[in-house]
């Protein structure tokens, strides 16, 4: 054997110490996906180590819940290859997925309303899944009251899954992925519904985990969260694999950059405009139970945030103005003259136009077309007799689009189809058409990703200095802070304190939100 | 505080508990209706007419208990009165006196009836149609396939052993009722008792919820519908026995008095929600209110508004029972 030889084969192995294929308990090497010919998935790497928070960072649309569901199996890969604890995975059902140890937390809750706490957590592997078999529902219930007091969670087992909180159903999710004994926990947005409370608790059961080699692969928004929880990091951009890092060589800067692909340099705009005359005055409004005495206006060109914690009334007061649960005391003016709204159809009349925290819910038709949800709400005015004039309806949709910068392939395609923040800027679209000269936006940009909030920030400001009067709800105080000229707070469904934005802090703002 | 679970059960009509008691209201009305019609007329309560009344009821519950299983799953089927028509058909052919031992006719109309959901599932799974559709695109072709093989005629002349299966008494109780409370454990353990039944409450409740399970959806659909056109069969095997004919225009409708005591019953025609003691109840009533009324003289034309109006009547109750959020 001679000396260099022996030398090189020194390198190799220290080559594959630090790079050992196992080191890793799951690989996942140049996964492509492609959805009706487009790309979703452009030859994606992941690489996890056991006992490591993996977090998973892009922006919607990066291709994070389709690298998802290829992992778990509820997508099959057009090429590459997905390894596990020395298992090929590549085409497995998710059953066998499960079986093998990987759990996942999804984003959109995924739970039967009508089966039990534990009926939900062993959902799937009662018997080992053999469909012809017996059930034995009192030693799951058994066992999913051990599981939840382990975890510290007081629900009892043997309740309906209808019957509990977004946030305890958040918990089953989680006790369901741990349940498993899974060697990798894929969570999606697991802190959406979460109080901090919760968080923390979440946060000691992953420290847990990972004491005992389990691996996290972990998806948020959520900035403070990444750096609080993440070891490692992965960033993917536009369904392309961008880089791999120790957490601790990333700041908020840099990952923003390599995620966006470009700088986000300033992500509040700067408005000039001074507010004109006033538009809606609310004067000692009420509702029973919800919130009272409630006094503020709010002027052409203006921003009024209003901050207050969750439960604080900040969506009822909205709710009243607009009509959708009538205030039951006070007076609303607007432009001087008092009005009385009884319905949505009242406010509207009165320029009044909502654009609801639950986009889902109340903002769009699914499945109808950019162009048909943008219409929807002012349909009559681009209408002869009965028949919708395409045309008209076609240009003003176009013309809308291209203001709001709505990324779709055209006004055609269903709204469904695409990400949350393009989705909003379509809500929105809808009620710029009808030209109000007062919007709420409530909570606007919840579960969008940094870009297109940076997006929706331009357009409050265009709208703003447009003379627009805005109403802005939002539990971000960072954002509060950056669009308002001034800051209404609500605390226990009383008005604790009207700022200006310019002399108010994160600080100033919380102190009055918990203000009994 | 953790440690008193005490383990009631969540569903079921065995615990009194407060969220269940909306699952007694139509026990309640049902005694109630039963203890008006005693009151008003003397031949409403006695064991004869209560044993027609269940008798007549036996082979709509049967139907019902398999749509149900089909309900759960957020499925329908429109098939089933085509289904009792081929199979008592096929077995009418096959039970002709002094030809094939009893069980042949049986065998052959059940497997008939098997195959035909079978068709049904395999439809429904393996393309996107949705199971209305495809149920009832077979409902037609089922009815066209008994009219082909009866060529259009009344299939008679069947053995006694035959005719007792559906028509027979054993110690005074006729077979019908035996049989009946026999398939009713056996849905009812089916459903409660056995993974298959959780999974069809799971594929209901939220397909996608399922799916990330790991839940094979085909195969639970699979079974379902196969399970539905079985106890069809069974339904169609019994009327033609207690009619001692095979008929081809037997069951016409049917179905639509199936998903009516399913629904009654308390299944969610959204699907992941409903009991087989619900359906049996649903069943029962609408067996006590249309022999309530016969026994007043109320014409069959009031009948179908009364039966309209509780239809609708159950599916408020059961909207009101829901948890608002």
């Amino acid at each position: 054997m001679t000396k260099p030889r022996s030398f090189l084969i020194n390198i190799r192995y220290a080559d594959a110490v630090m790079a050992s294929p196992q080191d890793y308990i799951l690989q996942v090497r140049g996964l492509t996906k492609l959805f009706a010919g487009v790309v979703a998935l452009d030859n994606v790497q992941l690489n996890v180590r056991m006992g490591e928070v993996h977090a998973l960072m892009g922006e919607n649309g990066a291709g994070k819940s389709t690298l998802m569901k290829l992992l778990i199996g509820l997508l099959k890969p057009d090429s590459g290859e997905i390894s596990f604890d020395g298992n090929d995975l590549t085409t497995s059902h998710v059953r066998d997925v499960i079986r093998q140890g990987i759990s996942m937390i999804h984003q959109e809750m995924l739970v039967v309303p009508e089966l039990t706490v534990a009926q939900n957590i062993f959902l799937g592997r009662e018997a080992n899944g053999k469909l012809f078999s017996w059930l034995n529902d009192r030693n799951l219930t058994e066992q999913a009251a051990q599981l939840l007091k382990q975890m510290g969670v007081n629900i009892r087992p043997d309740t309906q899954m209808k019957y509990l909180s977004v946030a305890q159903m958040q918990m089953v999710e989680i006790a369901k992925a741990i349940s498993n004994n899974a060697k990798v926990i894929i969570m999606d947005e697991p802190t959406s519904a979460l109080s901090d409370k919760e968080v923390a608790m979440l946060f000691s059961i992953i420290i847990d985990l990972k004491k005992k080699g389990v691996a996290i692969i972990y998806i948020s928004h959520k900035m403070e969260e990444i750096f609080t929880i993440a070891d490692t990091i992965t960033v993917l951009r536009d369904g392309k694999y961008i880089a791999t890092k120790p957490a601790a060589e990333f700041d908020i800067h840099t990952l923003i950059t390599m995620m966006v692909g470009r700088e986000i340099d300033t992500l509040f705009p700067i408005s000039t405009i001074q507010p004109g005359k006033e538009v809606l005055s609310v004067r000692q409004l009420s509702r029973k139970g919800k919130f009272s005495d409630i006094n503020f206006d709010v002027h052409e060109g203006e921003v009024l945030g209003i901050a207050g914690l969750m439960g604080a009334g900040r969506t009822e007061i909205a709710c009243a103005i607009y009509g959708l649960d009538p205030a039951d005391g006070g007076e609303l003016y607007i432009k001087g003259e008092k009005v009385v709204i009884n319905a949505p159809q009242d406010a509207i009349q009165h320029g009044i136009g909502y654009v609801s925290e639950d986009r889902k819910q109340f903002g769009f038709i699914p499945r109808l077309s950019v162009r048909e949800n943008i219409t929807l709400a002012s349909l009559p005015k681009y209408a002869k007799g009965l028949l919708v004039q395409a045309k008209s309806e076609s240009e003003v949709a176009d013309a809308m689009m291209a203001d709001l910068r709505i990324k779709a392939s055209s006004s055609n395609q269903p709204v469904v189809q695409l990400s949350g923040g393009n989705q909003q800027k379509v809500v929105i679209g809808k009620i710029l058409l009808s030209s109000p000269s007062l919007i709420i936006l409530d909570e606007p940009t919840r579960g969008i990703d940094i870009g297109a909030k940076a997006e929706i920030y331009k357009l409050i400001n265009q709208l703003k200095e447009a003379g627009t009067a805005i109403i802005l709800i939002s539990s971000e105080l960072p954002e509060l802070l950056g669009l308002s000229d001034r800051i209404l707070v609500v605390s226990q469904g009383k008005q604790t304190a009207v700022l200006l934005a310019k002399e108010a802090t994160q600080e100033t703002i919380m102190h009055y939100a918990m203000e009994p | 505080m953790e440690k008193d679970f005490t383990l009631i059960k969540g569903d079921g009509y065995g615990v009194l508990h407060m969220r269940n008691i909306g699952k007694y209201v139509l026990l309640i009305v049902l005694v109630a209706i039963c203890i008006a019609l005693s009151m008003t007329t003397p031949r409403f309560f006695t064991i004869q007419n209560l044993m027609i009344i269940v008798t007549q009821v036996s082979i709509n519950a049967l139907l019902a208990f398999g749509v149900t299983f089909v309900i759960i799953t957020g499925g329908i089927d429109l098939s089933i009165g085509s289904i009792v028509a081929v199979t008592g058909v096929v077995a009418a052919s096959f039970a002709h006196a002094d030809t094939y031992p009893v069980i042949v006719p049986i065998g052959v109309g059940l497997l008939a009836g098997l195959l035909f959901g079978a068709f049904n599932g395999f439809v429904v799974t393996r393309t996107k149609v949705p199971p209305f559709i495809v149920t009832l695109g077979t409902m037609t072709i089922g009815r066209g396939l008994a009219l082909i093989l009866s060529k259009g005629r009344p299939i008679s002349n069947l053995s006694d052993s035959f005719n007792f299966i559906g028509g027979g008494k054993v110690l005074g109780v006729p077979t019908l009722i035996i049989i009946l409370v026999v398939f009713f454990g056996i849905c009812t353990v089916i459903l409660k008792k056995t993974v298959i039944g959780r999974y069809m409450y799971a594929v209901g409740g939220n397909e996608q919820a399922a799916k990330a399970s790991g839940i094979q959806l085909s195969k639970v659909k699979m079974v379902v519908y196969t399970l539905c056109g079985g106890l069809a069969a069974l339904a169609g095997i019994l009327l033609t026995s207690r009619i001692t004919t095979g008929q081809p225009n037997a069951g016409a409708g049917f179905e639509l008095d199936a998903i009516a005591a399913a629904i009654i019953g308390g299944t969610s025609t959204s699907g992941g929600a409903g009991t087989m003691i619900g359906t049996l109840l649903g069943a029962l009533l609408i067996g006590v209110i249309s022999n309530g009324l016969d026994l007043l003289n109320v014409t069959s034309y009031y009948q179908q508004v009364v039966m309209g109006v509780i239809i609708i009547g159950a599916v408020v109750l059961n909207s009101l029972k829901q948890p608002s959020n």
